[in-house]
């Protein structure tokens, strides 16, 4: 056991840039807070390069065994500033020269370093102020673009993450109460002989409270209105990266914990609801927002499938780990869309889409339909291998719910899809305010079609990346 | 060699994409010379061809893809799917000839059929569960743009319900396709391992509910009864190309998907629920053939006759799993003709589709009941649907007499029951000759006065497609040679 802080110089490098992007952008003036989001990119791409150097050693621990940089901290370190990167590169149309620029990023580094913590940690106070560091500013992000709905999202969002966050303190609090200890390490043992009533209560707050971070049945009530509520780049950021870290932290858990209760079927269980809730919900959606967040609701679903099988099957982790970063990518991309026509917010002003706009068009469906899970791309691999790995793990049930809530999923995604392809006879002349003659904002089409581009190519490589995933 | 047959088209499909100013007719033609380029490569695989060992392959290729789930890019053809890929290239062919007069949309019409066509040759050389899957999807991604953008009518929804349930089929074949990973030992998706190691030979229980998984994703693809509802509107909206590829080339994933991977995977669970797919087999023929004779709408009554014409194709691979040790010969025999009858049916269906699509062309309507006396203004046309209804309805002298005369030989040796669907043929053959008498006899009256005979384009690949099924049925040597050995292995795996 030892400090080894060097180890988490990805996250350092983060919250540093956090605060550099913050402190520079008080000296800037607006029309050249630019600046202060160049820093942030900068610390984003070191701590993608220090996660792959830090990837290429072996699974180490720091700060004397309370977070662990292994093989899924360094894919959620990737992943979470890349995606961060991504969200950073949508935000050139949407807050360039806007009142909060540079608080924006501050905010967006700082609750990407806590989606960090979360995904390392090895310990349960490590834990907890991962969740609050990821949470706190993930509310001002909501807020910031002071609409009504904005602020509805955001107290939704605030009252939900101070509800579950008590939960998961408590948890916290009943779980070192009868072992006396906070340590992944040395839990297990313990708990095998705690009371079973108080470790499931302790553990069924943790999960709650990861569960709201995740977006996942029973804490999932927030997504909906943050996505639809906040500003886009911000709800691209809130329904990929916070999930990243949640969904690992979950999977530490789960492995974690004995075989006294049946945990994974819980986990089944909440992953069940989840993908169905979501897919059931987002039918009935008109603003494309809104949907994809109820979307995001599902696709946690099935990133909560190898979580379930966590310790019993081998391609768990790795199946995770490819899902992760596949849906990561094909989310973003499908909020890029959105994000590039701001001002088309019902289903039906993405008529003929296809012929205004065909690389946007084609960029949209790529996305949805790699959200459905449709190979080649990526998310198709991901739900192969996650639904291998749960049947691989005795839970053939939940390898069928996955795609059975597959089917339900393609319904809406092809609400989607439909008017984009209508032609010119069948569709209604757009309104003036719908801006269908406005044009795209440039660099919001660029991320949607490279990012689109990309699940497809991830796809396609599947196999290097898997093998990448198990080889480490 | 594979591997260019399945990506030609494709690339010129991408070519065409970048291309958007490309002039209407160029982008018309460059289909045809790539498809014909297509069709060239396939011959030459077909002259160079020679039957593999039983569970073997012929023109290999392998390359790792997702080694993590042992999941390869691995192709290869055997006397199952060579005569399939022939016909798909057949097929393509004709309709990229059909649409040369194509006023809609053509460069992306080309580049959408080019890629269909791809997804197709890949779908009947893979070798592996994955690489199969995803041409299965991709498939009935490409031929809903194809409804939903070029169709008529109500071609929206019915473009969503042919999406709807076939995803639906295909989603149930990938949780078969997972069992039988889970199953095999090591766990892989590679064909030939799992052909050679039929993995749940042995558990009654679970092979019995992998087959199930397997049988429906099939079942809605061919379609058989009760999963055909989808295929009435879909083959009505779409436009006639797509007609011809939906009926000639997408309905045989679902049958190729029996004598590929149901039956030489899962021989144990095959014999044991034979009895079910003969059943649904002899609905199938019955039922298809009995609504198709209540129709009005032409091209609806074809779509229903399609149902009949696979109900044959279950019914015999159903027999196939009879085993008993006098009959091998039989089902042997049966399965031949039930791969012949694949073939058969993708022309002679292309064929009458096509034509189908003249009428809606000339006066925008399949309603048998608003022409009569067609033969005197367009007597081409007449003779080449005559030809292509008797074909269909199995006369001797055409391709569909060769392969259903083999289907009842071997299935009723096998089970002399299947002689029920005899029935089925009688059926056929009236409702041709109806739709014949309502359509072409008679004084010419409603929309025949003033109708177009067939133009060039529409000769030429109707034609070729009759005249293929013509050639099959008076020489159809060269084509069972191909066929024989590899029903045999079939029947021989499903024996184990």
């Amino acid at each position: 056991m030892a400090m080894r802080p060097l180890l988490l110089l990805p996250e350092m490098l983060l919250f540093v840039g956090g605060l550099a992007a913050l402190i520079s952008g008080s000296f800037l003036p607006r029309e050249r807070q630019w600046v202060s989001r160049l820093v942030a990119a900068a610390a984003l791409v070191a701590c993608v390069v220090a996660a792959m150097i830090g990837l290429t050693s072996t699974a180490q621990t720091a700060f004397e065994g309370t977070f662990s940089v292994d093989t899924p901290t360094g894919v959620a370190r990737i992943v979470a500033a890349v995606g961060t990167l991504i969200v950073l590169s949508l935000a050139v149309d949407e807050i360039t020269g806007s009142p909060r620029e540079s608080e924006t990023y501050a905010l967006l580094l700082f609750s990407t370093t806590g989606t960090l913590m979360l995904a390392g940690a090895d310990d349960l106070l490590v834990l907890a102020v991962g969740f609050l560091l990821t949470s706190i500013p993930l509310y001002g992000l909501i807020g910031l673009r002071r609409t009504p709905a904005g602020a509805e999202a955001a107290m939704k969002t605030y009252l939900l993450g101070a509800l579950f966050g008590i939960l998961l303190l408590s948890g916290v609090t009943v779980l070192y109460g009868i072992t006396g200890t906070t340590s992944y390490a040395a839990l297990p043992d313990l708990l095998i002989d705690a009371p079973t009533g108080a470790m499931a209560a302790g553990v069924i707050g943790v999960l709650a409270g990861l569960m709201f971070k995740a977006g996942a049945v029973p804490g999932h009530f927030w997504i909906p209105d943050a996505a639809q509520g906040a500003g886009g780049a911000v709800a691209a950021f809130l329904t990929t990266v916070p999930k990243i870290g949640a969904v690992i932290a979950t999977y530490r858990l789960v492995d974690m914990l004995p075989g006294t209760l049946n945990w994974p079927l819980l986990i089944a269980i909440l992953a069940v609801a989840s993908m169905t809730l979501g897919n059931l919900a987002a039918y009935w959606q008109t603003d494309p927002r809104r949907l994809l967040g109820w979307s995001t609701v599902s696709q946690v679903g099935y990133l909560l499938v190898p979580v379930a099988v966590a310790g019993r099957s081998d391609s768990a982790l790795p199946s995770l780990l490819l899902y992760v970063a596949g849906y990561t990518l094909t989310n973003l991309a499908a909020f890029s869309v959105t994000t590039a026509l701001p001002q088309r917010r019902t289903l039906e002003s993405y008529g003929r889409l296809a012929r205004a706009q065909p690389m946007l068009a084609a960029a949209l469906v790529i996305s949805l339909l790699g959200l459905v899970g449709t190979p080649p791309t990526i998310v198709f691999v991901g739900k192969l291998t996650i639904a291998s790995a749960a049947w691989d793990g005795g839970l053939a049930w939940l390898a069928v719910a996955v795609f059975a809530n597959t089917l339900i999923s393609l319904f809406y995604y092809l609400r989607w899809i439909v008017p984009v392809f209508k032609s010119d006879a069948d569709a209604s002349p757009p309104r003036a305010d719908e801006g269908a003659s406005s044009s795209p904002r440039p660099a919001s089409s660029v991320v949607a079609v490279v990012a689109a581009l990309g699940s497809l190519a991830m796809g396609i490589c599947a196999g290097l990346l898997l093998s990448l995933l198990t080889g480490t | 060699m594979l591997s260019l047959i399945v990506f030609l088209p494709l690339a010129a499909a991408l070519v065409l994409l970048a291309l958007p100013r490309l002039g209407d007719s160029i982008a018309r033609w460059t289909w045809v010379a790539v498809a014909a380029l297509d069709l060239a490569l396939v011959v030459g695989v077909w002259l160079a061809y020679e039957s593999p060992a039983v569970g073997q392959l012929a023109f290999e290729e392998q390359a790792p893809w997702i080694p993590g789930v042992n999941s390869s890019y691995h192709l290869g053809v055997d006397g199952l799917s060579l005569p399939l890929i022939a016909m798909t290239a057949v097929i393509f062919l004709a309709c990229a000839v059909y649409a040369l007069r194509e006023p809609d949309r053509p460069r992306l019409q080309a580049a959408l059929f080019l890629f269909l066509q791809s997804v197709s040759m890949g779908l009947f050389v893979s070798a592996d569960l994955i690489l199969f899957f995803l041409f299965f999807d991709l498939s009935i991604v490409a031929m809903y743009f194809v409804i939903a953008g070029w169709g008529h009518n109500d071609a929206g929804r019915s473009a969503m319900k042919f999406f709807l349930y076939t995803f639906l089929g295909s989603l149930a074949l990938l949780v078969g396709f997972i069992g039988l990973y889970i199953a095999a030992d090591p766990h892989t998706f590679d064909m030939v391992e799992l052909t050679n190691q039929a993995p749940l030979n042995g558990s009654f229980m679970a092979g019995g509910l992998v087959l199930a998984a397997i049988l429906m994703g099939l079942a809605v693809k061919t379609p058989t009864v009760p999963f055909h509802t989808w295929l009435p509107p879909a083959h009505t909206d779409a436009p006639a190309i797509g007609s011809a590829v939906l009926a000639g080339v997408l309905l045989k994933m679902g049958t190729y998907g029996f004598v590929r991977i149901a039956m030489p995977m899962l021989p144990e669970a095959w014999r044991a629920w034979a009895w079910v797919i003969i059943v649904v087999g002899i609905i199938s023929v019955v039922y298809g053939a009995l609504v198709a004779l209540a129709q009005t709408n032409l091209k609806r009554m074809i779509a229903y006759t399609s149902v009949n014409h696979m109900g044959y194709i279950a019914l015999a691979v159903g027999a196939a799993g009879l085993v008993a040790d006098d009959t091998a010969q039989a089902r042997s025999i049966a399965v031949t003709g039930a791969v012949t009858q694949m073939v058969s049916h993708g022309l002679i269906t292309g064929a009458l589709f096509l034509l189908a699509g003249v009428l809606q062309d000339r006066a925008s309507t399949y309603d048998m009941d608003a022409y009569g006396g067609l033969a005197g203004p367009a007597p081409r046309f007449a003779a080449f649907f005559a030809v292509g209804a008797f074909a269909s309805l199995g006369l001797p002298g055409l391709s569909g007499f060769i392969a259903e005369f083999q289907i009842f030989t071997g299935s009723i040796a096998a089970a002399p029951v299947t002689a029920v669907a005899l029935v089925g043929i009688l059926l056929t053959a009236a409702l041709f000759l109806r739709a014949l008498q309502r359509i072409f006899t008679g004084p010419t009256r409603g929309r025949s006065t003033g109708f177009a005979d067939l133009r060039p384009t529409e000769t030429w690949s109707v034609g070729a497609l009759l005249f293929l099924s013509l050639l099959i049925g008076i020489l159809p040597r060269p084509l069972l040679d191909i066929i024989e050995p590899a029903a045999e292995a079939v029947v021989e795996l499903v024996g184990r």
